[in-house]
């Protein structure tokens, strides 16, 4: 039973708790195809148990797969149970994550964030490398060509205006291609470790060497890193780095890093991607507390901090949260869940019209389960992600196809 | 007189001839003949990266002996090297004994009475794996950085590239260090077949790709589908002629079917007819009442129902397939030669492969004596991937004299983004330029040069970096610069190191220069 419910949430009142966002009071929408918009990528590699972040709590199936991982239902008097993401019809079907109360919980409360379950791809390997690398490379099933992936011909058909960024150690698939696409990645200390001098002596060496181009770049961009990272540490220059700055000092994990990227993403970028690892959660998964309740927290902080430090900007910022796969929708026999299929996205950003459980959905249940196993996938990533480009940076069809080959691309409405 | 020496370069480099390469050696002895540009190239592609030593053996024994050196050396290392490894707590354990010991110290940390003293155990243990994967690591690099064996040592790690584990997945921490030592190592340069069958018996290999839970009935078709794909034959439909189906891939894995791991003292119950089956060596077991004994055709060709036997006849089978030949082949040009090497040259190695039954030695002979070596890549070179960059460098700089604190290094490599034995997935790092020459990986690599050159980086601190004596900055412009290095750089190199300001500057420069990000 196959049900199309694309449900919107009216945000009838700003929350107190989103106060910390700006961006939300005056909540402009930026016309879609703008030519500030900004597209961040993350990539929670692993595999994360989405069933376990955005809940089923209305199905009583859940409750039985998951004798020891499951979450309680919510209940305001329950700090361990799951948040309450009540829909237009006020019926709440689904639950978040407790470890994400302070941090995506207020996003969603403001509408600027949206759930798609049931995401994915065709890929039925369930194999962490075969699964990410084919999302990464955004082409339909065939022959496994990773030469190129759809954030480089993103940038390739925006032309000019593309200004992509990989905040990593090597360049991901996805960013691979035919453009250079510079990467950093924003883990170190970052001083700069050379002067303007040395900087000009090294990028002399290359002068004429196909490297010359790569060279400049990445000595360009580990230089505006470096900036940033005094800014940040001085204080910086506006009311609003300032606020973020107090946080600065405990931020830890990634929320330093989203910090860092929002900076950059803000000043500098408009295609960006950054990977989250360490989701492969087979064993002593935790439920309330533990091990992936840990990395929500730590990845709920990055993104609100990120929201957060990109200011005015963050109005016209679209980002999207993935994972190759989701996992068995019943807990093993450690405590923990294994390779799956269908995961949920998210959808957020300062102009999203969020607050909603978004796409094709189908009552959790034993029957609708993919092969007894996972959950199916009902919205398939590139007709996603190539609906969401066309509204985000105003695509036409013929630059949609360069994209994503082969697919129709699929509108939301989450922008 | 060097013209001379170029020709006989060149002569004993084509035909073999033993009277020139004497010749080349008995010359030597009335002062050591300079290294040709040619010279260098070849030995920077035969071993890490030069260093005095190499250079000085190299000039003794001639191109065709120091390659028949090469292809020959002992697996045992020199002594002083073979004592500084056997110091190496994780190299005093087996793989079982190490398994055995995290099994019985995850029983007792249940059994503690608090939540606290469960945590604090949970992370002792941890610690304790990581540094058995830290002292596998620091015994690799040894190897690479101080073994005369450069070749057997730099075809440890292609292979254990190639059947690639991760030492983040399950116990491969504790079992790696044995797979590298027992399996993989010891066959490096020896039979592709008999290689091939060390990793299908290896603990780490079977935890790995699943294949100890793979059992009839419960087939698990991982690793069955990477022995092919990625081991063996090729990707079906690829240029090495490997025609596969999802069937073969099925059937194999039903082959493959009670080859696994027991780590517990317990052997499985069995008829006397399956007890005549059953295989037990360490870790690695062959159980017969998890394999499936039903008829199996793979590649056209019939299995018997003979138990692990059926596993061998695979293994040879894959082995011979002239696919595996030329995916071999063209993996190890790729390696050693050219992201996109002359055909001429993969089908000459293909063809000693097939002539040879996978003899990697003679493989690799054919590589290293071909024409087409050189002019290959020139005049780009090929990229040095992080851990050929990182260990020439080092090569270069301390020249023989030995690290104490190899942290430093393993995070080089992280930060290049080829942490040892951290790929998790089977297919293993990439040995293409591409792979390696990021905008932000280049800017990381003259970093990591600087800390080399500036001698700051606490390489002879103690592993837990409390200061070692101090070394100052190398000194890199010595007799093997001149002789081998120098003569590489072009105009730009040579410019910008006459602007260096210092001493660590200079040595900066030099490992930051394209002529040495390449070989």
């Amino acid at each position: 039973m196959r049900r199309r419910t694309v449900l919107k949430l009216a945000v009838a009142a700003i929350m107190s708790g989103a106060q910390g966002f700006p961006g939300i009071v005056s909540r402009a929408y930026t016309a879609p195809g703008a030519a500030d918009a900004k597209f961040l990528l993350v990539f929670l590699r692993g595999g994360y148990d989405a069933a376990n972040v955005v809940i089923p709590v209305g199905s009583p199936f859940y409750y039985e797969a998951r004798p020891t991982l499951a979450l309680a239902r919510p209940n305001p008097s329950d700090p361990q149970a799951a948040l309450p993401l009540v829909g237009a019809d006020n019926t709440v079907g689904w639950g978040l994550h407790p470890a994400l109360k302070d941090s995506m919980y207020p996003l969603w409360q403001a509408g600027q964030v949206a759930f798609v379950p049931f995401a994915g791809t065709t890929d039925m390997s369930r194999s962490h490398f075969e699964t990410q690398d084919s999302v990464e490379s955004g082409l339909p099933p065939g022959p496994r060509t990773y030469g190129s992936g759809f954030m480089n011909r993103l940038a390739a058909v925006l032309g000019g205006t593309a200004a992509p960024v990989a905040f990593t150690d090597g360049l991901p698939v996805v960013l691979r291609g035919d453009l250079v696409v510079p990467n950093v990645s924003l883990k170190g200390t970052g001083r700069a470790p050379f002067d303007e001098r040395q900087v000009a002596i090294l990028a002399s060496m290359y002068a004429g060497t196909r490297f010359e181009h790569l060279i400049s770049e990445g000595f360009e961009l580990r230089k505006t890193v470096a900036e940033q990272n005094e800014m940040m540490a001085s204080g910086g220059t506006s009311g609003e780095m300032q606020a973020a700055n107090r946080n600065a000092i405990s931020a830890r994990g990634f929320e330093l890093e989203a910090r860092r990227m929002a900076g950059l993403v803000r000043d500098r970028f408009n295609l960006a991607f950054i990977d989250v690892g360490g989701w492969d959660t087979h064993v002593n998964e935790g439920g309330t507390q533990g091990q992936l309740a840990n990395l929500l927290g730590n990845l709920g902080q990055g993104l609100a901090a990120f929201a957060e430090q990109m200011g005015s900007a963050w109005r016209s910022t679209v980002v999207v949260v993935i994972s190759e796969f989701g996992r068995t929708f019943r807990e093993n026999g450690t405590r923990g869940t294994d390779h799956g299929h269908g995961t949920v996205y998210w959808v957020l950003g300062g102009s999203v019209r969020g607050g909603s459980i978004a796409g094709d959905q189908v009552a959790v249940d034993r029957s609708t389960l993919n092969q007894d196993r996972d959950w199916p996938v009902l919205n398939e990533y590139r007709a996603l992600f190539g609906g969401l480009f066309k509204a985000v940076f105003g695509l036409d069809g013929t630059r949609t196809d360069q994209v994503f080959p082969n697919t129709a691309a699929r509108d939301l409405g989450l922008v | 007189m060097c013209d001379r020496h170029i020709r006989c370069a060149l002569l004993t480099f084509l035909l073999l001839l033993p009277s020139c390469s004497i010749g080349r050696a008995n010359s030597s002895s009335s002062g050591p003949a300079a290294l040709t540009a040619g010279d260098v190239r070849w030995l920077n592609r035969v071993t890490f990266g030069i260093d005095s030593a190499t250079a000085a053996r190299y000039r003794q024994l001639g191109r065709a002996r120091f390659l028949s050196e090469q292809l020959q050396l002992k697996v045992e290392d020199p002594s002083t090297l073979a004592a500084a490894i056997a110091a190496i707590p994780v190299t005093q354990y087996s793989a079982e004994q190490l398994v055995r010991n995290a099994r019985v110290e995850q029983e007792r940390l249940k059994a503690l009475p608090t939540e606290d003293d469960k945590q604090q155990a949970r992370m002792a243990l941890n610690q304790a794996a990581n540094q058995a994967v830290y002292e596998a690591t620091k015994r690799q690099l040894m190897r690479a950085l101080y073994s005369p064996a450069q070749l057997q040592e730099q075809m440890t790690w292609f292979w254990m590239n190639h059947f690639n584990v991760f030492s983040g997945k399950g116990t491969v921490r504790w079992t790696l260090a044995e797979y590298e030592e027992r399996a993989v190592r010891p066959r490096a340069l020896g039979s592709f077949r008999d290689l091939v069958l060390a990793t299908v018996k290896s603990p780490a290999m079977l935890e790995y790709l699943d294949n100890a839970q793979s059992a009839a009935g419960r087939i698990n078709e991982n690793y069955a589908r990477e022995l092919m794909e990625l081991h063996t034959l090729g990707v079906a439909g690829s240029a090495s002629g490997s025609r596969y189906t999802q069937r073969d891939v099925q059937e194999l894995a039903r082959v493959l079917t009670g080859v696994g791991v027991n780590a517990t003292d317990a052997a499985p119950r069995l008829s006397p007819e399956r007890q005549a089956l059953y295989v037990r060596d360490g870790l690695f077991e062959f159980n017969p009442n998890r394999h499936d004994f039903a008829p199996k055709i793979v590649l056209n060709q019939r299995f018997g129902s003979t138990g692990f036997a059926e596993v061998g006849q695979a293994v040879t089978l894959l082995a011979r397939q002239p696919a595996t030949a030329r995916f071999i082949s063209s993996k190890l040009a790729r390696y050693f030669i050219a992201d996109d090497p002359p055909s001429a040259l993969v089908n000459a190695m293909a063809a000693t492969f097939q002539r040879t039954d996978g003899n990697i030695a003679e493989v690799l002979r054919t590589m290293f004596t071909s024409p087409d070596l050189l002019s290959a890549s020139a005049p780009t070179g090929k990229f040095k991937d992080p851990m050929q960059f990182v260990v020439s460098s080092l090569r270069l700089a301390y020249d023989g004299k030995v690290i104490t604190n190899y942290r430093p290094v393993v995070g080089w490599l992280t930060q290049l983004g080829e942490p040892p034995y951290g790929h998790v997935t089977p297919e293993g790092y990439g040995a293409a330029e591409t792979a390696w020459a990021s905008p932000g990986q280049l800017v990381k690599r003259f970093e990591i040069a600087r800390a080399i050159g500036a001698g700051s980086a606490g390489l002879f601190n103690t592993e837990d970096n409390r200061p070692g004596p101090s070394m100052g900055f190398p000194m890199l412009n010595n007799r093997l610069f001149y002789e081998a290095i120098e003569p590489t750089f072009g105009a730009r190199t040579r410019e910008a190191l006459a602007q260096a300001a210092s001493q660590a500057e200079w040595n900066t420069l030099l490992l930051a220069s394209p002529e040495w990000m390449q070989r």
